[in-house]
Parts: C-alpha cells; structure tokens; sequence
C-alpha cells in the first residue's frame, strides 16, 4: 500500500503541492469503493497469505541459516550498487529526456522507447539480450574477453548489470517526471545572475527535484531486489557469488517451500522498510 | 523428416485403434516392431473421446511430447491438449500445494512423482515410460578442450549444471559423487534447459544435460558421453491425476504415450523402460 501511494506521490509530488487543494475522501463518488477495495485486496491479501502461512516456529532458524544470510548480503550488495549505477546514469539520461522536446519527434520517440523499453520487456528477453551483448560470444563481451581475459556471466558484477538494465528506466521516468513538473524560472533567475550551467543545474535543478531522485531510488532498489529472470539467465545462480534472494527463494521452493516463503518473507521486509522509510522522508522533504 | 513424422502418425493411428479395441491395458508397447506395417488408417473418425486436458511434463520432454500432443490430437480432433513444461519438481509443488488444474503429469524422477502420488493425487500406480541418462555437452567447437568428467574439476572451465533441487541436478551430484570429484560448478541452473541454452550461447564451456536435451540441441552443441552416467540412470513416470475433470481423455493420452508414444520418445534419445 506504502508502495503505490509513495509511486503516485512522486509523480505529483513534486509540483507546488500548495496550489492544490486537498482531496477529501467524502466528496468522491461511492462506487469508487467497490474496484478500489477489491484492487487493494488483490495487492495486499497474497502478501498476508505469505505472512499467515510462514513456518513461524522455524523462522528464526531459517532466516538465520547461512545459505539465506550470503543470499541476503548478495542481494542488499547488488541492489545498493545496481541503484548507485542508477543515479549516475540515470538522472543525467532523465535531464535530457525532460529537455528533449525540441528534437526531431522520431528520435525523441526512439530514445523514449528505447530507455522504457526494459519496463515492459519480459526480464528473461532482457537477460538474453545482455548475454548477446555482454556474453563471451557477445558484441562486446567477445572483444572484451579476448582483451583481457575477463567474461562477465557468472560474476557479482553481472548481477549489477541486470538489474540496473532492468531498474534504471523507474529511476528515469520518476525524475524526468520531476523535472517536466519543475518551474523553470529558478533556473532562468539563477542563470541570469551569473551561475555557470553546471552550478544552476548542482544547486538549483538537483535539489528542486530530490523527492523525485529519492522516489525514482527506492523503486530502482526494490526493483533490484527483486530481480529474478534477467539475474539468472545472464549472470547465473551460484551460492554467494550471483544466486540472489528471488533466485534462492525459486530454487528453495523446488525442495522446501517453508525456506521459499522465508525468504520471501525477507524480500518483503526489506522492501516494506524501504518504502515505509521513503514516505517519512519523502512528505519531510515537501514540507 | 516429413515422411517419417507421417509414418510414425500412421503407425500411431493404427496402434490406437488397436490398444483402444483391446481396452486400453496400460501395458507399455516394448518396441517400434509392434508397427503393423504401416497400414494406412483414416485418423480421426469415429471417436467420441473430447475434451480439453492439461499435460504436465518435465522440461526434458519438451521435443517428443510437443510432437506425442500433436499426434494424439490428429487421432482425436474434439480433444485438445495443452502441454505444460518445467522442471519436474516445480510442477509437482503446482499440483500437490497449489492445486493446479492438471489431467497428467509426466515426471523426470520417481521422487518428484512420489510426492504427488503420496498426496494422492496419482491415478493409480504411475508407470515408468523412459529412461535417461546424463551426458557431457559443450560449444561446437568445444573451447573450454572439455574430454570428459574429470575437466569438471578444472577451475578455469565455465561449468554448468542443474541446481540439486531439481531431477537433474541430483543426477549430476551424483554422477560426481561416483566419480569422487569435486566439480568446479560456476553456476547452478533452475532446469535443463536453462544449461543447455548456457552451452549454446557459449557462455558454459561444459554442461551437465540429459542425452535427449543433447540430441535436440543437434549441431548447436558437441555431445561426449562418459561411463559414470550410468550410476544415475533417471526414470521417468508418468500418470493422469485424480482430480482430472477430463479423466477419460487423461487415461487415453497416458495410454498413448506408453503405447505410440514409445517410438516418439525413442526417437527423442530416451532408453525404453
């Protein structure tokens, strides 16, 4: 529930929240109740089922076990890095897209389609496409190999590599919405007072549009988290190296579904934190 | 190609006609010499069996039971079978805990089966309709200079297999087992086809797979058998499910793979039983 309504927050968030007046649940038409409580139970009850059915005699224990512990060091690792690769790229890629609008209407939609594309990709496609890129035989991954001898597939770094493939297009999306909602004149002002492009865009645009950078983070990293299909096909499942939370929870569940839904039970935890975490931050920095 | 897939369709309509007149024993025809000739049969006429079935089967039978479905529908047009693969255990935690509609379920172990028939979800005893074994595969042009099981120790070889929690990757961890090595294993797949498709890409230099995965591959891979696989031999059981809604054209399609199917699955490199 943390999670839709911090995504809708960072949409329209950003905006003079005070020009807009407050929605009050009263005025809305009745109806409207019925859809919405059955959307908010098929979001909420699998994850109570989840809770309700854990083993919570052996959680403990299993939580504990060191296959789960390495599994969740692997997976916080990853995902942390995959988001810092995702602010990097990301935000500067989102600034362009926001200032776009001038180009060329079929490459503004080509760079567009190309950057949400891994959004609506199925992951396994886009773990395929990264090992025909990346892979030893791959476009890159070839030469590479060839170079220096080292492949990626197989590695911690793979890992990174899908998932900030499959996480960076939130990243983009909640900051250029941000940017798109900005008012420019800040900009403008601070130009005309003499800051460089660079100082306007490090002291006036990133801080305007923090919310969004923080907002577009937190779905890259639990987006990270929960990577599975492009994890697997393109960097693997081994113990501690490149089997990731999602891959050891499938794989568990093949053997015993009480470490499965133990390990599902952290994945949710983590990410229920980070989300609950993000919406005090979140309605602290709009104040 | 053509001619021996239309062959083997004539010699299935004839053996389904014959097995149906004879009452559908679930004794499993031993070999293609129960072939009467090929004596050209109109499939599909006067049959009353319809309806639609759910066949879950291990991701090894993906090629022969694609083509054993295909069949059995050309014999059958009101009947429509929807074929489901996956890793074996997967399916049988599908069937047994979350109550997936399924008419028969084809499994790549005994102790995958077991777990469903334990639930009592098997319809009567399931019966063994193949064999496999594990076999070596590598790239074409084998890179990684793979010869056999002992270079699965070699650290600097990419090595693939299938996870222990998965039919096939007990296999290999025993046919390790029995050797006494200590693979070097760089990554751990959810199924076989997921090594096999690793080894293709070139991306594992070596891989643990079933003979038939490695048959179906073709070209794509180079194919080394080596004497430990025969400690692992891998049964392969199959029986309609209980709960079916469609019990009649589930007892007919298990019929058929252990009646027809026989030379299908021959074909896909599987021992019979």
């Amino acid at each position: 529930m943390s999670g839709t309504g911090s995504r809708s927050a960072s949409r329209t968030g950003s905006r003079p929240a005070s020009r807009t007046a407050r929605l009050s649940a009263r005025r809305l038409p009745r109806i409207l109740w019925v859809p919405a409580g059955i959307g908010a139970a098929l979001l909420i009850l699998p994850l109570a089922g989840l809770v309700i059915r854990a083993p919570w005699d052996r959680v403990a224990e299993l939580a504990l076990s060191q296959g789960t512990l390495e599994a969740l060091r692997l997976s916080l690792v990853t995902g942390l890095a995959s988001t810092a690769l995702c602010l990097i790229f990301g935000i500067p890629l989102a600034t362009i897209l926001a200032a776009s609008d001038g180009w060329p209407g079929i490459v503004r939609r080509l760079l567009r389609a190309g950057v949400t594309v891994p959004l609506v990709l199925p992951p396994v496609v886009g773990g395929i496409a990264l090992l025909l890129l990346l892979g030893r035989r791959g476009l890159l991954g070839a030469p590479l190999l060839a170079a220096t001898g080292f492949a990626l597939p197989f590695t911690t770094p793979a890992v990174v590599v899908a998932q900030t493939f499959v996480s960076m297009p939130f990243l983009v999306l909640a900051v250029e919405g941000a940017l798109r909602g900005l008012d420019r004149r800040y900009e403008d002002a601070a130009a005309t007072l003499g800051a460089s492009r660079w100082r306007a865009f490090s002291r006036i645009t990133l801080p305007m549009i923090a919310p969004g950078i923080a907002a577009g983070a937190v779905l890259c990293f639990t987006r990270a988290l929960g990577e599975f299909g492009a994890t697997i096909t393109f960097a693997g499942s081994f113990p501690g190296v490149t089997q990731t939370l999602p891959i050891a929870a499938y794989l568990g569940l093949q053997s015993d579904p009480d470490t499965a839904i133990v390990l599902a039970l952290l994945l949710l935890a983590v990410a229920v934190g980070v989300l609950l975490s993000l919406r005090d931050r979140w309605t602290g920095a709009l104040r | 190609m053509t001619a021996r897939r239309l062959s083997i369709v004539i010699a299935a309509g004839a053996l389904i006609s014959a097995l149906m007149l004879s009452g559908c024993s679930s004794t499993p025809a031993t070999d293609e010499a129960t072939d009467p000739a090929g004596t050209p049969i109109a499939t599909g006429t006067a049959d009353e069996l319809s309806g639609t079935i759910v066949v879950d089967a291990a991701a090894s039978l993906t090629e022969s039971f694609t083509t054993i479905a295909n069949e059995f529908m050309e014999l059958h047009p009101s009947v429509t079978v929807t074929l489901n693969f996956g890793g074996s255990s997967a399916l049988a935690t599908d069937i047994v805990d979350n109550g997936a509609p399924v008419d028969v379920f084809a499994a790549a172990s005994a102790s995958t089966m077991k777990t469903v028939s334990d639930a009592g979800l098997a319809e009567g005893d399931p019966v063994v309709f193949a064999r496999n074994q594990l076999e070596i595969v590598t790239p074409a042009d084998n890179p990684g200079q793979i010869a056999g099981l002992a270079d699965f120790t070699d650290p600097d070889k990419v090595i693939a297999v299938c996870a222990v929690e998965v039919p096939c990757g007990a296999a290999a961890q025993k046919v390790f087992d029995a050797a006494g090595i200590t693979a070097s294993v760089d990554t751990y797949e959810q199924d076989v086809k997921a090594v096999l498709t690793k080894v293709e890409l070139g991306e594992a230099q070596a891989g643990l797979v079933y003979v038939t995965d490695a048959l179906a591959a073709g070209d794509q891979v180079n194919a080394i058998d080596f004497p430990e696989a025969a400690g692992a031999i891998t049964d392969y059981p199959i029986a309609p499910i209980s709960t079916s809604a469609a019990p009649e054209v589930a007892q007919a399609f298990v019929d058929y793979v252990l009646g027809d199917g026989a030379s299908v699955i021959a074909a896909a490199g599987f021992a019979a039983p």
